[in-house]
């Protein structure tokens, strides 16, 4: 990757499990467990999950707000993986956060106009006409009105705050913005202005962005590629076209027939992939493939060896022993009654015009490199 | 006879700012075995509806007036000790957060227990087998272990059955469901949303389904309900709804939600504004502020007040558009710009 802006490598974070006087570390919880990706300047990588896959935690470690248990982190050509808080501090404007609730990551008792100039004041910025004009300018940018220079976070709706919660984001100019979840607060109508808006910032600011996010539809519309996690790994990354329309993972399937399709002459005869259960624990996670214990096609190798995430020639890269849309898709063995279903249900999915997230077997055209 | 039926209901506050007028004037009926979903922004009233058909305003500082007719009983001059009789048995609930609705000082199975020996005179061994049986019916695996559980020791989607599992144990004829997956996973989800559509089934009850989500909405419901500001703005069946909606409010609805299904469309199209404070709701059409086409109004949505008329079969709008008007819009602004080129 030439112009990768950020390059995250085998990334780690366990949190330690203490138990007694001495916290003594009985176990780990391994929040993020060797995840690698690049985010390329002017793009945006969308990660989603369930809870408890790690992207968050992901999130985090990237703007270094909590420290890396291993794995390396370069940003814009900088080591910042274990960088020291003073030395990072310049960098700091170059990578931005916008938080999910717009309820608790503004200060109550601060006016909008100390939260956005806060950033100027911690870095130390002067600008030519003074904060007070570069914050109402942002704000403009962001669709507020400048004269709400003056007043509380409580004195705005929800989709407001959140507006008040990207303007301090935007307020250094930052190169990368980590948005965790930056929609999933906020009600039907003010999610699509706060999609649009982050969209016509990314044009107009050139941004580069990497969105968090557990709801399918939104990151399709806003990410140009999309990793999937799933127990602190990434089970699958491509880009937007082949995720949502030749999802090689089974997890990934699985995800896109669970969503709730808003047409309900489909409801009758969509086919649905049905996991059983809840995402195990990242404490004791299962052994090789995490994904073995709720998988249909789960074999005897998945529980024994780890299938790593492999690139495709098309840069697809699914981490799967038998993954749905492959080039040889139509050799892969199948066992089980339970299998046998689940593989009628994909089947019958993909004849059923286009339901998301299956494609009849055999479409994707990728050949393994 | 119609089993649930509101005649303008209205639910309104006293607060320190002025009245709160969550619910203003709403009707709808429910027949047994059929799936009303009530779909709205925060503060459209739909939660506040669902608690007064509950009667658990009762009691409180809340102005209730009109009448909800629940198998030929009416609830709103009923006493607050009839309808408590009444609720758990004749009518249940299931809430969004199920960590916060059950009591974190209880097992699972002692909570069901409870609930089915305030309703049926048996003993508690009777009552603990019957609570196994739920838990089973809900899926829970091992129930006769898991129904000496904490709340705390199951995982979400298993406390939402459980909750489930509490709703249904003493056979309620009407069902509330309020957000009932708003909390989960999308992999759990789909096993709620599954489990309460066979459970409906089974039991044949009426059930009512409240989310913002108009998927989950689209999953299950046979007839939909948008409210807007404490009203019912749009009512219909679900191909109504979703096919041929008529309200610009459904309109934004539908623009404003990026869909899997469909090609990906460049733009989303949002409702502009904010919805409105339930003490200063604005005059004339409560929408008007984020209408687009109040201008075609003739100046209307500005001063009166729409009234909910029928479009078509059993269709109902409320706004000041024209049918043919809307129609046209719809078929010819709004749809084909949902649609990627």
């Amino acid at each position: 990757m030439t112009d990768s802006l950020l390059s995250v490598q085998n990334l780690q974070k366990h949190f330690p499990i203490t138990k007694g006087m001495l916290k003594r570390q009985v176990g780990a919880v391994k929040a993020v467990d060797g995840v690698s990706f690049d985010v390329v300047k002017g793009e945006t990588l969308g990660l989603v999950g369930e809870s408890g896959c790690g992207k968050t935690t992901t999130g985090r470690l990237i703007t270094r707000l909590i420290e890396p248990t291993g794995g390396k982190i370069v940003f814009d050509g900088h080591d910042i993986t274990h960088m020291s808080q003073g030395r990072i501090r310049p960098l700091r404007r170059d990578i931005q956060m916008i938080f999910q609730d717009p309820y608790s990551s503004l200060n109550p008792r601060h006016t909008v106009g100390a939260i956005v100039g806060a950033p100027f004041r911690i870095q130390g910025v002067q600008t030519e006409q003074g904060t007070k004009k570069a914050v109402q300018e942002i704000l403009e940018l962001v669709g507020l009105n400048p004269e709400h220079y003056n007043r509380y976070p409580h004195e705005f709706s929800g989709g407001q705050r959140q507006r008040i919660g990207i303007a301090r984001t935007l307020a250094l100019k930052p190169k990368l913005i980590i948005a965790d979840e930056p929609v999933s607060a906020l009600d039907v109508s003010i999610q699509a202005q706060v999609v649009n808006l982050l969209e016509d910032l990314q044009n107009e600011l050139d941004l580069t962005y990497v969105v968090i996010a557990h709801d399918l539809s939104v990151v399709r519309h806003i990410s140009d590629r999309v990793a999937v996690m799933y127990l602190g790994k990434i089970v699958e990354l491509a880009d937007r076209k082949s995720l949502y329309e030749s999802p090689m993972h089974p997890y990934t399937n699985a995800l896109l027939s669970a969503v709730p399709i808003p047409d309900p002459k489909r409801r009758k005869d969509r086919e649905r992939i049905r996991l059983q259960g809840d995402v195990p624990s990242p404490l004791n996670p299962p052994p090789a493939c995490r994904f073995h214990t709720r998988c249909w096609k789960a074999q005897e190798i998945c529980s024994q060896v780890e299938p790593p995430l492999l690139a495709l020639a098309t840069g697809h890269q699914v981490a799967c022993h038998f993954p749905e849309n492959a080039p040889a898709s139509g050799d892969v063995a199948v066992t089980g009654a339970g299998a046998v279903t689940a593989e009628g249900a994909l089947q019958a999915g993909g004849a059923g015009d286009a339901a998301p997230g299956e494609g009849p077997a055999g479409k994707g055209t990728a050949s393994a490199s | 006879m119609t089993f649930l039926e509101l005649k303008d209901l209205r639910i309104h506050f006293p607060t320190d700012d002025g009245l709160v007028k969550s619910v203003d004037g709403l009707s709808f009926s429910l027949e047994r075995g059929k799936t009303l979903g009530i779909v709205g922004e925060s503060g459209s009233g739909k939660s506040v509806t669902s608690l007064g058909i509950l009667g658990l305003h009762k009691g409180g500082r809340a102005r209730i007036s009109g009448e909800i007719w629940l198998d030929g009983e009416e609830l709103v001059s009923a006493s607050a000790e009839h309808v408590r009789t009444l609720r758990g048995k004749k009518m249940a609930m299931i809430f969004q957060d199920p960590l916060s609705a059950m009591h974190p000082f209880y097992t699972v199975g002692a909570q069901i227990i409870e609930a089915y020996r305030i309703h049926h005179k048996v003993s508690k061994s009777v009552a603990r087998k019957h609570a196994i049986e739920m838990l089973d019916r809900v899926g829970i695996p091992q129930p006769d272990r898991r129904v000496d559980s904490y709340p705390h020791e199951f995982s979400g989607g298993m406390r939402q059955r459980a909750m489930i599992a509490m709703a249904l144990s003493c056979d309620p004829e009407l069902l509330i469901a309020d957000e009932p997956t708003t909390a989960l996973d999308v992999t759990v989800q789909a096993q709620i949303l599954d489990l309460m559509r066979d459970l409906q089934r089974d039991f044949n009850a009426a059930l009512i389904i409240i989310t913002h989500d108009l998927g989950v909405v689209a999953e299950l419901s046979d007839d939909i309900l948008v409210m807007y500001a404490g009203k019912a703005i749009e009512y219909g069946t679900s191909e109504d709804i979703f096919e041929r909606p008529e309200h610009p409010y459904t309109w934004g609805l539908l623009g404003s939600m990026p869909r899997l299904d469909r090609e990906r469309t460049e733009r989303l199209m949002p409702i502009k504004g904010t919805p409105p404070s339930l003490i200063n709701v604005p005059q004339g059409c409560a929408f008007h502020p984020r209408c687009t086409y109040g201008d075609r109004t003739g100046g209307k949505s500005t001063t009166e007040v729409p009234t909910l008329l029928e479009s078509e079969g059993g269709h109902l709008v409320r706004c000041h558009l024209s049918g043919d008007v809307r129609r046209s819009i719809w078929e010819n602004e709004i749809k084909p710009n949902l649609e990627a080129p």
